[in-house]
């Protein structure tokens, strides 16, 4: 903790009721409440947001850049899960 | 999710003894050229994607430059807070002092996704083994200075950090985003205060003019050295670290610049500024880079006192940090013991 490396928080806002949470960046703090402190004063000066979630960035497990073939890929040939994929008849004008 | 192994499998494979040293030769030129064919697809890296280990160094050394800046930024402004001459722009001041903090600090979270931690960086700030840039090694003299440095310096700076909004490494441009978005008031506030002042009586003019004599050479350096005398510049184009050479993009702040000054009735401290017809630039005389690397030497009018302000409010601050410390142990034993 000395030096000022105090753990990492991730920093999530909401921008208004009715919107996810989006990730904007991190603070470091030295515990959770001082993460919420920290995240306002930094990334709500304008009004961005009315909520804020503050994540332990040690707490996060992210997949590997390595394994997007293994992950993602799959989805690739699989276009008959898109609307797109099915011809409908031009006498039908709504579906 | 920055704190995670950052090593990519083909990392965690080279680092694993039994790899052959031939095999991580020929498996390292395969990784560069599939970065370099990224890079020249216009994709974003992000923090766990492998790259070149002398890129994530250049991008190290510049963004926590850059944050340093900012954070050095806040001394010759924060100078004239309690001195500005109304309420209204000693809250604009305000705001705009708080803002060169929060780009320092998006900056820093910036670094830090390259693994680097933010107390070494602070570290070598004050130790001086970092740099930051020259510009704020210049005295802010009077009221004038704040005006010209919202309008130049900042001018000057938005003209550096809009292309970095699309620079190769994804959390810096996003970064930059944020950035631009907030120093566009801070430019507008500084042509505000030359523009009253320039309105005013004679005597304010004269101290608007003698600030933007002072100001608008140091201001085209930030552009830092002439593209011939560059020898980084070239790597950071293929890397799309870099967008335009330092001559464009001083150019492009000359062409934007020149014509706001002459619309408030400032004279350009320059005899031999004139503008080329056939080009449809302006062109201006030549810059003294011998002051300018003297300013990069330490040899400016404030170097000592910037870092000795910012070494002495981070020593005043440690009671702070030491005592938030104990706080969240006291916190943390309360809530194991309950
Ligand atoms: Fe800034
Ligand atoms: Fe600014």
């Amino acid at each position: 903790m000395s030096k000022g490396n105090w753990d990492l928080f991730e920093i999530f806002i909401r921008s208004k009721n009715g919107l996810s949470h989006k990730h904007v960046g991190s603070v470091h703090a030295t515990d959770a409440e001082m993460a919420i402190e920290n995240a306002r004063d930094l990334y709500t000066r304008r009004m961005e947001g009315v909520s804020l979630w503050v994540v332990p960035s040690k707490s996060i497990v992210a997949s590997d850049p390595g394994d997007m073939e293994h992950l993602f890929e799959p989805a690739r040939d699989k276009v008959y899960r898109h609307p797109t994929f099915y011809k409908v008849p031009d006498n039908i004008e709504n579906m | 999710m920055y704190t995670t192994d950052l090593r990519t499998k083909a990392q965690k494979a080279a680092d694993a003894k039994d790899t052959g040293a031939k095999d991580e030769i020929v498996e390292a030129s395969e990784n560069e050229a599939r970065f370099q064919a990224r890079i020249d697809d216009e994709q974003f890296i992000e923090p766990k994607d492998w790259m070149p280990e002398p890129y994530r160094k250049t991008l190290v050394r510049q963004i926590s430059q850059h944050a340093h800046s900012e954070i050095v930024g806040m001394l010759p402004e924060g100078n004239w807070i309690s001195r500005a001459p109304s309420l209204r722009r000693k809250l604009i001041l305000l705001a705009k002092v708080q803002d060169e903090a929060g780009h320092g600090l998006y900056l820093y979270s910036a670094a830090e996704t390259l693994g680097v931690e933010r107390g070494d960086l602070l570290e070598q700030l004050h130790t001086g083994k970092a740099k930051y840039s020259t510009i704020f090694n210049y005295p802010t003299l009077t009221w004038a200075d704040i005006g010209a440095i919202g309008w130049l310096v900042d001018g000057a700076a938005v003209t550096n950090q809009i292309p970095l909004c699309r620079c190769s490494y994804g959390p810096y441009a996003r970064a930059m985003v944020k950035v631009c978005k907030e120093e566009s008031f801070h430019q507008r506030q500084g042509f505000e205060i030359m523009t009253v002042m320039m309105e005013g009586n004679a005597e304010q003019r004269e101290m608007a003019q003698d600030a933007m004599n002072r100001w608008w050479w140091p201001s085209l350096m930030m552009f830092g050295p002439p593209d011939g005398d560059s020898p980084n510049s070239a790597q950071s184009m293929a890397w799309k670290i870099k967008r335009f050479s330092n001559d464009e993009l001083r150019q492009r702040f000359i062409d934007a610049t020149v014509p706001q000054a002459e619309a408030i009735g400032l004279t350009m401290p320059d005899p031999d500024l004139g503008f080329n017809e056939v080009t449809g630039h302006y062109e201006i005389g030549d810059l003294n880079w011998d002051e300018f690397w003297s300013v990069v030497k330490g040899e400016g009018h404030c170097n000592r006192d910037r870092l000795d302000a910012r070494v002495e409010a981070y020593a005043d601050g440690a009671w702070v940090r030491e005592a938030a410390e104990a706080y969240a142990e006291k916190q943390k034993a309360k809530h194991a013991a309950a």
